[in-house]
């Protein structure tokens, strides 16, 4: 007998109770769709922080002043006040995978327009920064290096600031007020969206780094420097490079410890890939749990079945039917049911990660791979769960069957 | 010798159960010898021990003691598997209640047995059982259900799916026990013809005098023993 004949026998059998081979094979749906539209979630969270790290830069690397030692007492990290906009100058110049540097100083302050004003944050950067960044400035235009050289007093605005101060007035070349001082509005940046709900990415508004020192904070020294890469790929080779250069610059002994550190944002994006991969596996996990009692589910209506249909397994051992014969046909029920279970489950796992996505806005990516775990797994669960049911058929005495009322 | 012409051949079968303790002699020392085209009727009361022997000849059982060869096959020292290929090459079944697959239609009870024959299309199971079923008369019903079909009907079905792999022996249990009679004589009439026309050899197992009657030998069984044997 072949797989074909047995598959046909199979579907026959399966289609007389259709309302009890639907509600068995419920359990596999739903245990399949649930696998693909968990991991689907999962991974959707993934892309989405590596998508927001991507926006950042993913060849973005940062060098911060290290912490202060005075008689055993460590200050905060950035408490050294050494770190200068020379440093970045010689970074860009000697380090050669690294492509663009910029100084950044930080500051608060109330900004005023007319009769709206508004705190917020002011980030001295320079004029290479939204290279970095990734920035877009949807209009005007960001300061360059004239304005850097001259501490110019002039501006780019950050959406939120926008809004809040011109609402829908066109901002470039009015004059804003920062800490009293009057700032020449050149461009509005594109908005970022918030990153994590700690702070909004849009709420601030760049200044010239020289602006921040000399102008509205009177300091020489810088609190870090954004750095990227010439590639990806290259940021390693660019950390190294800094570290090099930084520790010639600041004088450091060979053995002694850095007044300055250097971290990349690869390493903090892993870090968030990692947590999101952690939780992919745990919700795939409570639903592979599912596709379990899903099995149990076709194991339990198997014995059912075999028990309803043991004058047939006597008639057909009878006709010349061997044990594998039998076996064979049960499993194959109990395979066919698992299979069409983790195919209809599949069309709704997908179809459920797509409405998520849809109505409840959820980032969700359905990949390859967690259908394929999932089907392979809902056959295995058919085998693995069919294989008692369809023993205990084989095994009948055919006498004992043919007599079985 | 004439050998060949005997298809059955049973040397001192006895067929023992275990229950309990103790030990149950189902059918005791029987020996005996079928040739081929003839019509024999195993005979006796419930609890005689023509089920068990049936069983036996049908390669469902196997006898523990003696001999049993069929076709000049020893088959009481076969597998559980050899013996289902045995049943499935060589021996038809046509038993007191029909024994048909529910909701199936009569082709395929009849295909049934070819089903599990090894190396046959399913173009050529599908010409023998149509053939089949036009030797019990069955034109034009092949495609009922069983249970759109009369008792008699249902019965040539049987018979029809234990002619379809040309066994070397048709195994009737008590065929015409759940008929009326004059269902009952059309059956009869079907095996008379199939033993004349087609030389099938045939056994039937009844308690009925008239259906043992058109039998050329009948055997009287007695508490697992053959206890008489008559001839027409």
């Amino acid at each position: 007998m072949n797989i074909w004949r047995t598959s046909k026998i199979s579907l026959r059998a399966l289609s007389r109770n259709k309302m009890r081979s639907f509600l068995t094979a419920l359990g596999i749906i739903i245990g399949v769709a649930a696998v693909i539209a968990m991991i689907s979630i999962g991974n959707g969270a993934r892309s989405a922080v590596e998508e927001r790290f991507n926006a950042m830069g993913s060849n973005l690397l940062f060098v911060r002043a290290g912490s202060r030692e005075f008689r055993g007492v460590h200050s905060g990290s950035g408490s050294f006040t050494n770190l200068k906009a020379e440093d970045a100058q010689a970074i860009l110049e000697q380090c050669d995978a690294v492509k663009y540097v910029s100084p950044s100083v930080s500051s608060r302050g109330q900004v005023v327009y007319g009769n709206k004003n508004w705190n917020t944050s002011i980030q001295g950067v320079g004029e290479s920064y939204p290279m970095i960044r990734n920035w877009e400035v949807t209009e005007g235009v960001f300061f360059d290096e004239s304005h850097v050289r001259s501490a110019a007093k002039v501006c780019v605005l950050g959406s939120a600031v926008k809004t809040n101060l011109f609402e829908l007035e066109d901002p470039i070349g009015q004059v804003i007020r920062v800490d009293k001082m009057p700032f020449r509005v050149l461009g509005v940046l594109k908005s970022m969206g918030e990153s994590g709900g700690f702070f909004n990415r849009d709420d601030m508004i760049a200044v010239p780094y020289t602006t921040v020192q000399k102008r509205l904070r009177g300091i020489d020294y810088i609190n870090s420097i954004d750095v990227s890469a010439v590639s990806a790929d290259k940021t390693t080779e660019a950390q190294r490079q800094i570290e090099e250069v930084m520790r010639v610059r600041h004088r450091i002994a060979p053995g002694a410890a850095d007044d300055f550190s250097v971290g990349n944002m690869a390493d903090i994006s892993q870090g968030a890939q990692e947590a999101t991969g952690i939780l992919t596996n745990l919700l795939g996990g409570i639903a592979l749990v599912s596709l379990i009692v899903g099995g149990i589910g076709i194991m339990n209506i198997m014995l059912v079945s075999v028990t309803e249909r043991i004058r047939e397994i006597g008639i057909r051992m009878s006709v010349g039917a061997r044990e594998k014969d039998i076996l064979l046909q049960f499993l194959t029920e109990a395979v066919t049911l698992s299979v069409m279970g983790g195919l209809i489950g599949i069309a709704l796992g997908v179809g459920a990660s797509r409405l998520l996505s849809k109505v409840g806005g959820w980032t969700t990516l359905v990949s390859p791979g967690s259908v394929l775990l999932a089907f392979v797994f809902a056959a295995s669960v058919g085998i693995v769960f069919g294989f008692y049911p369809a023993r205990k058929a084989s095994k009948l005495d055919p006498i004992e069957a043919l007599r079985y009322e | 010798m004439s050998t060949d012409n005997v298809i059955i051949r049973l040397e001192n079968v006895g067929r023992t159960y275990d229950v309990g303790e103790t030990q149950v002699h189902a059918l005791r020392e029987v020996s005996n010898s079928i040739k081929r085209g003839e019509m024999l009727a195993i005979m006796g009361p419930s609890g005689s021990g023509k089920s068990t022997l049936m069983n036996i000849l049908g390669c469902l059982d196997k006898p523990t003691a003696g001999r049993y060869s069929l076709e000049g096959v020893e088959v009481s020292t076969l597998q559980k598997n050899e013996l289902a290929r045995v049943r499935n090459g060589h021996i038809g079944f046509v038993f007191q209640s029909f024994n048909l697959l529910a909701r199936t239609t009569a082709l395929e009870n009849t295909e049934l047995p070819l089903l599990y024959a090894p190396h046959l299309s399913s173009s050529v199971a599908r010409e023998k059982a149509l053939q089949a079923l036009s030797q019990v008369g069955l034109e034009g019903r092949e495609h009922h259900k069983t249970n759109q079909l009369s008792g008699g009907e249902q019965q040539r079905v049987a018979i029809a799916r234990s002619l379809v792999n040309n066994p070397s022996l048709l195994l009737a249990d008590e065929p015409t026990g759940n008929l009326d009679s004059r269902t009952g004589e059309e059956i009869i009439k079907i095996f008379i013809r199939l033993n004349r026309e087609k030389n099938i050899t045939i056994i039937l197992v009844t308690h009925d005098p008239d259906v043992a009657a058109i039998a050329g030998r009948r055997i009287h069984l007695k508490d697992g023993r053959v206890v008489r044997e008559e001839r027409k």
